[in-house]
């Protein structure tokens, strides 16, 4: 009860330091040569409110305190612990908080890390984000607050939907935030400077940071995001193009460009209208993602409420940040006379380019895909759903020219280059190609199209495999992302290719076999745990090659609410993941047996951190320069 | 002047795109597959509940009559909730109940007629489920209403006295 309360008001008086804040910047903007003192302090503690505020409702969820309706609806007295917790943001309620506790939490690490930078700009950001908490502020407070009472005290709690509990379903939402809510800072900052007229290569080395930090923690959330659905939702694959994905996806893709635009603007101050675009984008695309989610208007896993109003009011809110951001753009921003003509064809800002444009054209095709469907519905009525094969038929032919690029492209030099070692970069690329067809040639698969990607991929592995033999320490960064990116098609294509599975229906004690494996059905056996009750197979795989191996795949029949998940056994080896899950059929004996030898999975995985690390060596390494 | 007539289409399209999500918003989100009506009725043949024998789907459907095939099954519960209206469509003279019990263990079928009556002039086992695929039925409970060996009216769901008044009215 009490917490509760505190929670509550906390957040009232966060929202008056939103609104002090507001008329102090005004007021400084105006006057000051020196920052008040008073924005820091206020920014100071309107983080502290909200994080009381956050720790009032884990407390509420440690307690079990049932008198808050968003403990009620998400909780359960018999639930670990742990998962209490993670409870906290597993809830449309809980999760909008998070989201603005980092939001202040980032506005004030931006005033603190910025006092290098001129006090109009610093002032000026600060305004744009407490435009933006206000927003979450009132949202929060009006139509979702997560500390609304009931009476009388119910008993027990609703429970957390089982499939949420998951240790890495409990990080995946606190990383993706830290991403997205980066991308409100670059937002601000970028209007802020447009204003000012600041876009200058110091602002680029200032701003790349924070692009950095938020690309980061988007990239790894993501990662999460799929190896969850890789080991919980028993479907064996890791991107389903399911319309919540993608809308994480496109501020990746589009902070992804965004950073390489701004490696372009330090170096040679040119595509600044690209930054402020794409700066604003990636905010509002994670704001959308926000409303899509929340609003009801898809349904998905990840949807956690149906209720309109809140989706009008994220609307109308986000709608008012592009309105504003777009009247800042064309009445502020001016391009550099010098911008125009000053690309030669083989720069490596040329390449950049082009691949930005690759990049755009991604970003459009899972754009379309994901709102189409909501936009076919809404004019005529007419239900259509986008699956994978839309994708792959848009996205595919054109990573090959896009990998082509990204191997070549940091070969180049600024400005103007002429291409060296020619014999080298033709010879790996027949090498690719060789190489590619003695792979595909062995398989029953469409030729032409793996035999493009694979040697792609290959040539873009191979030449920055070379490249960190030759140019030793030079732009590592680059390299180990580039690399890794190399390496992640490389698995995804294999994994395509050398997939198999086997579906069947059996009851225990019988045996499947086909020309290479032989399932055995040994036993079943009932487990009650603390808040389920566990249903484990055992089996037994024999196949031609390799020694027999136990697997034990588990259904978990969850109590409050009734829930049955599948949980896969997975056996990962450096080469291969075998994975098998079972299925009630209904009323019988039978149950439904799903194999799948999955290879290269791990290195799925693997490729994707290699990647985010080359994002994390390039936000440590300008600390060294300076 | 070129800059004010980007300016003036983006705010317009972004209107657009806001109008759309803002009527989404209202929309029901709750999918009903479309209707194939006017489909000829499948060819197939069933065992029937009470004797074991072998039945032709021509052999039941003929051409003049109207027919109400009903897929039911005694677990479910919504069958359970629609089986009045059955018992009361089939004291109507002009329209023969056929059912269709579908994935269903037989005891517990015929005590489930015993215990709420039959209404259904015959009716036909679908053990494994394939006739209720045949028919192209998404779930249980479903009714087709058949005339001339065609499906002229699908019914997804349980009934309800609207739905009755309007099939009495069609097979007038």
């Amino acid at each position: 009860m009490l917490s509760s309360s505190i929670g509550y008001y906390a957040l009232i008086l966060g929202l008056i330091s939103s609104l002090l804040l507001i008329y102090f910047s005004l007021l400084n903007f105006r006057d000051n040569q020196y920052l008040n003192t008073k924005i820091l302090s206020f920014t100071f503690l309107q983080f502290i409110f909200v994080i009381t505020s956050f720790i009032s409702l884990i407390i509420s969820f440690a307690l079990s305190d049932f008198s808050n309706e968003t403990v009620f609806n998400n909780s359960h007295t018999t639930k670990p612990i742990f998962y209490k917790l993670a409870g906290v943001w597993g809830n449309h309620e809980g999760s909008l908080l998070l989201w603005l506790l980092v939001l202040t939490l980032f506005t004030l690490i931006f005033l603190l890390k910025t006092k290098k930078q001129p006090l109009k700009y610093r002032i000026l950001t600060i305004l744009f984000q407490q435009i933006i908490i206000i927003g979450f502020f009132v949202f929060i407070i009006k139509t979702s607050s997560p500390f609304n009472y009931i009476f009388p005290v119910p008993k027990e709690g609703l429970g957390l939907n089982p499939i949420l509990q998951d240790p890495i379903l409990a990080i995946h939402p606190p990383i993706l935030y830290l991403g997205y809510v980066g991308s409100s800072i670059i937002f601000s900052s970028a209007l802020s400077a447009t204003v000012l007229g600041l876009i200058t290569k110091k602002w680029a080395s200032h701003i790349k940071k924070w692009v950095l930090t938020s690309w980061i923690f988007l990239t790894l959330g993501i990662l999460l995001g799929s190896v969850w659905a890789y080991y919980e939702l028993g479907w064996g694959g890791f991107w389903f193009w399911d319309p919540v994905e993608n809308v994480s996806l496109m501020p990746w893709l589009v902070l992804t460009t965004l950073l390489h635009c701004i490696l372009v603007l330090q170096k040679r101050l040119i595509l600044t209208s690209w930054v402020i675009i794409l700066s604003i984008s990636t905010f509002t695309l994670s704001m959308s993602g926000t409303f899509l989610v929340r609003s009801g208007i898809l349904n998905s896993v990840h949807t956690f409420a149906n209720d309109p109003e809140r989706g009008i009011y994220i609307l109308i809110f986000l709608f008012s940040l592009i309105f504003l951001s777009i009247i800042i753009f064309f009445f502020f921003h001016k391009k550099n006379e010098s911008e125009n003509e000053s690309f030669f064809w083989l720069s490596k800002e040329t390449a950049i380019l082009i691949n930005n444009w690759f990049m755009m054209y991604f970003l459009s095709v899972v754009l379309i895909g994901t709102v189409y469907p909501i936009f076919l519905d809404v004019i005529t009525s007419e239900k259509i759903s986008v699956g994978p094969p839309f994708y792959h038929k848009l996205i595919i032919p054109f990573l090959v020219p896009f990998l082509i690029f990204m191997a070549i492209g940091p070969k180049l030099r600024w400005i103007k280059s002429n291409i060296e070692n020619k014999i080298n970069l033709i010879s790996v690329f027949f090498f690719s190609i060789l190489i590619s067809f003695l792979i595909v040639r062995n398989f029953n698969v469409n030729f032409l199209i793996n035999l493009t990607i694979i040697s792609g991929a290959l040539y873009l592995f191979f030449i920055t495999i070379r490249d960190f033999f030759i140019k030793k320490n030079k732009n590592n960064s680059q390299k180990i992302a580039h690399f890794g990116f190399s390496l992640l098609i490389l698995s995804i294509m294999f994994n395509n290719i050398f997939s198999s599975e086997i579906i069947t229906n059996l009851k225990v004690g019988e045996i499947l076999e086909t020309s290479n494996t032989k399932i055995t059905f040994n036993d079943i056996n009932q487990k009650n745990e603390k808040n389920y009750k566990s249903i484990i197979g055992s089996f037994i795989i024999e196949t031609k090659n390799e020694k027999a191996e136990k697997f034990k795949p588990e259904l978990r029949i969850y109590n409050q609410p009734i829930i049955i998940t599948s949980e896969a056994d997975i056996k990962t080896t450096l080469l291969t993941d075998k994975f098998m899950t079972i299925n009630v059929v209904q009323n019988q004996d039978y149950f439904n047996v799903r194999y799948q030898v999955k290879p290269f999975m791990i290195w799925i995985w693997l490729s994707v951190i290699l990647i985010s690390l080359g994002g994390i060596i390039s936000f440590f390494k300008k600390e060294y320069e300076k | 002047m070129k800059n004010k007539f980007f300016l003036f289409t983006s705010i317009l399209i972004f209107l657009i795109i806001f109008s759309i999500f803002y009527k989404g918003l209202h929309k029901q989100n709750i999918y009903t597959p479309s209707v194939k009506l006017n489909k000829k009725i499948p060819e197939y043949s069933s065992k029937l509940l009470y004797t074991d024998k072998i039945i032709n789907y021509s052999e039941i459907f003929d051409k003049e009559n109207f027919y109400f095939l009903n897929i039911w099954s005694s677990w479910c519960v919504p069958c359970r909730a629609e089986h009045d209206l059955l018992m009361e469509l089939s004291k109507n003279e002009d329209i023969k109940l056929v059912g269709l019990n579908y994935k269903d263990n037989t005891d517990n079928a015929q005590k489930f007629l015993k215990e709420l009556g039959n209404p259904f002039n015959i009716i036909l086992v679908d053990i494994d489920g394939i006739q209720a695929i045949e028919w192209g039925a998404v779930g249980v409970p479903e009714s087709f209403l058949i005339h001339k060996k065609k499906v002229i009216k699908k019914y997804i769901g349980p009934l309800d006295t609207n739905l009755l008044i309007q099939i009495k009215s069609l097979i007038k």
